[in-house]
């Protein structure tokens, strides 16, 4: 045979081979994966098999039968949940879904279109839930549950964010985050839990927040904001903790109180609520908004979104004012009726400031807080100065829980345009609901699975890019906290030179207050426009 | 006609078959969407290196400007920095420039014996290849320093709080500057 020439080789090994989905195994990569969950992590919420573990050792250290602790846990949740055994049954394979993936459509790994990712864990249900499957085997699309098997949907149940962009698409309303999500709790049910989310899960569970902020830590956080505030305005806003009695709880996503730029969304509501002199509290207790138990199980989520109800029934408010959050607001939309069903304790909110009865809110009680805002503004209640965020050029990212989760979409960009004069939408097939993921949600945003959340993140940041080029755009503001971290992080390394903010960031800069002192500085501490000498 | 004519002539063939072999490195499942999928905010990555890989061309006929080729060459390795590819296979998509020539024209070379010239361009192609090996470092780096500057985000009030951070405050707007801190956390 005469050697090959430079152009076959290279053929050769450019190629990446054509096999079949299921005889394609598949490789672990660093910087795709998250780590394993901590021991401690899992003791303290009693979840099982606690014990020190690594991704990349062979050996996961799972009970000795794993095998039928997932299958009788698939079969359960399958009789359970009929919407699950629906979307494991029905879907014909069209493709719709495939190519609107953010993971896919910026990394290229074919198991990451939806209709695959759900095919890893659909195939061992055929195996052990159908007929057909149990027959026919591999020609039914069914699968043995070897551990290679269980590795698989590990690996790819922590590339999905539960974003349900996918789901947008699907001809039969199938919901592939909603397989993920009860993939996730499979695996739980091996202790196959990620760090980044096993963590926060036990610090929430013990001290009421993701990061285990102790009360006098989460008011020395608070006592900066005050300082900070005092020097931008003039004002020195009083904040009250576990104040019995109050008319208004309001909850955060914890994010905000210790992380920047998230740190000036906080303090941006506390300006607003000084300045109104709403009768509201924050909680020590019911510290977090979020819930990374949403990212675990069903129980989890359940156990951790309890406490928010359990402190406004000990605080005696009249009802509830949620921040800017993504995943709170999923789960306060779609499962906290199906948990507890309407809250009989606590008032139909009514805004004391305009009077609007909000009543959208009536079973759950809860008011988000832009939906507050928007009012406050729609009825003249706020001195505005647009011109203050006149430095800024702002887009508006949807985040997916938000949008998708509850079709959220005006009151946001309502708000925008009343603060600031630059505004200007990304291209309408990025956005509202079709909106791209930041690509680090439903915990996914550590450190060590960065080059995964940057191909999740290229979809987004690529619109930013768009916008920025088109219009200048140098601001993308959002109202999540996962994305006031991680789309700082994406848009840095894809299109450095925007900033990113929370929407009550961009209130409070523009917000005319009684007896403020000339204002020179943002909340940040940069110069507003035309002050930049002062 | 000499070979900058030609290729010129030549240029949406040749670019078309450079972007195929380029694509075709992708799993076949993920190629046909990178090559069909034309809008550019559903397809990022097929629209990013057909529309560079365009200006590439023009750019190399002309000689090497690294300047000019920077925000081209840039915009793809930033994206394969952080696909499933080796360092070398990040980079092939360089010499997949010379197979797409020679598929595309190289009876036309052949019987014009303008080889010569060929060999120029291709000399081209590899000090392309050499300022390609600095981009990818780059954007490796960047991912560390990305993820360093993550990191001191989310302490940052925490430790300004314990006192540990009041000599670097000043710097703490400037996210491009190496702080102390930075460095502390990682290592
Ligand atoms: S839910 Fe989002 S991340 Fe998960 S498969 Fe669908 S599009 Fe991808
Ligand atoms: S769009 Fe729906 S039916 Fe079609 S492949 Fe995807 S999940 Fe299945």
């Amino acid at each position: 045979m005469a050697n090959p020439k430079p152009e076959e080789l290279a053929r050769i090994e450019y190629n990446p081979p054509k096999t079949g989905w299921m005889d394609t195994p598949t490789v672990f990569k660093p910087g795709i994966f998250p780590y394993g969950c901590k021991p401690k992590s899992l003791e303290t919420v009693s979840f099982p098999n606690p014990r020190s573990w690594s991704v990349k050792d062979e050996d996961w250290k799972l009970p000795e039968n794993w095998q039928e602790i997932f299958i009788e846990g698939l079969r359960e949740r399958v009789n359970k949940y009929r919407s699950f055994r629906l979307f494991l049954d029905i879907c014909v394979r069209c493709g719709a879904c495939a190519d609107k993936c953010h993971f896919y459509i910026g990394g290229g790994d074919p198991k990451n279109m939806p209709v695959l990712r759900a095919e890893l864990l659909r195939s061992v249900y055929r195996k052990y839930c159908t007929t057909s499957g149990k027959i026919m085997g591999k020609i039914a699309g069914a699968r043995e549950l070897t551990i290679d098997v269980l590795k698989e949907i590990w690996y790819y149940a922590y590339q999905c964010t539960e974003c349900r962009r996918c789901s947008l698409f699907c001809p039969y309303g199938i919901d592939t985050a909603e397989i993920t999500i009860l993939a996730r709790e499979l695996l739980n049910l091996l202790g196959l839990n990620i760090d980044w989310i096993a963590g926060p899960v036990a610090n929430c569970w013990l001290t009421g927040n993701h990061l285990g902020l102790q009360p006098h830590t989460i008011i020395d956080s608070f006592d900066m904001f005050i300082n900070d505030l005092e020097t931008a305005t003039g004002i020195r806003v009083s904040p009250t903790f576990n104040r019995k009695g109050a008319e208004i709880l309001l909850v955060v996503p914890s994010g905000d109180l210790f992380a920047d730029p998230g740190t000036y969304t906080t303090m941006g509501e506390l300006l607003l609520f000084h300045e109104l002199g709403l009768d509201y509290t924050w909680s020590t207790f019911a510290s977090e908004g979020g819930d990374f138990g949403f990212f675990t199980s069903n129980e989890m989520a359940k156990r951790l979104h309890n406490k928010i109800y359990e402190e406004a029934k000990r605080l005696k408010v009249k009802w509830i004012m949620g921040g800017e959050c993504g995943h709170m607001w999923r789960v306060w939309h779609q499962y906290h009726n199906t948990w507890f069903g309407p809250v009989d304790f606590l008032e139909e909110p009514v805004s004391p400031i305009t009077g609007t009865k909000f009543e959208n809110t009536k079973s759950n009680k809860t008011v988000h807080i832009c939906e507050f805002t928007a009012d406050l503004i729609k009825h003249g209640k706020l001195n505005l100065d647009p011109s203050r965020n006149d430095n800024l050029i702002v887009t508006y990212h949807d985040s997916c829980n938000t949008s998708r989760g509850m079709g959220f979409f005006e009151e946001p960009r309502y708000i925008i345009n009343s603060v600031c004069k630059n505004f200007y939408e990304m291209p309408p097939n990025t956005i509202r609901e079709q909106t791209f993921c930041c690509g680090s949600g439903s915990g996914l945003n550590a450190s060590e699975n960065m080059e995964n959340r940057l191909r999740g993140g290229l979809p987004r940041a690529n619109a930013v890019k768009h916008v920025k080029e088109k219009y200048g755009v140098n601001m993308l503001a959002c109202i999540c906290a996962i994305d006031r971290a991680a789309l700082v992080t994406a848009v840095d390394y894809w299109v450095p030179g925007v900033g990113v903010t929370g929407v009550h960031e961009l209130v409070a800069n523009a917000l005319v207050m009684k007896g403020e002192k000339k204002r020179t500085k943002d909340l940040r501490g940069e110069p507003l426009p035309g002050m930049e000498g002062e | 006609m000499n070979l900058e004519a030609l290729l010129s002539e030549k240029k949406a063939a040749i670019v078309k078959k450079w972007f195929d072999l380029i694509i075709d490195n992708y799993p076949s499942d993920s190629s046909n969407f990178f090559k069909k999928q034309k809008d550019r905010f559903l397809n990022p990555v097929g629209h990013t290196i057909s529309q560079s890989i365009d200006s590439l061309f023009d750019e190399i006929l002309h000689g090497i400007d690294s300047e000019k080729l920077f925000p081209f060459l840039n915009d793809i390795i930033k994206i394969k920095a952080v696909q499933d590819f080796s360092p070398s296979k990040a980079l092939s998509f360089i010499f997949l420039l010379k197979q797409a020539i020679r598929k595309e024209i190289g009876s036309d070379i052949k019987k014009k014996q303008i080889s010569d010239e060929l060999a120029s361009i291709e000399s081209h192609i590899d000090d392309l290849a050499l300022l390609s090996f600095d981009i990818y470092m780059k954007c490796r780096e960047r991912i560390y320093e990305i993820k360093a500057d993550e990191s001191r985000r989310m302490m940052f009030r925490l430790l300004q709080k314990a006192n540990l951070v009041c000599e670097i405050q000043e710097q703490e707007s400037d996210l491009k500057s190496k702080t102390v801190l930075t460095q502390n956390i990682k290592g």
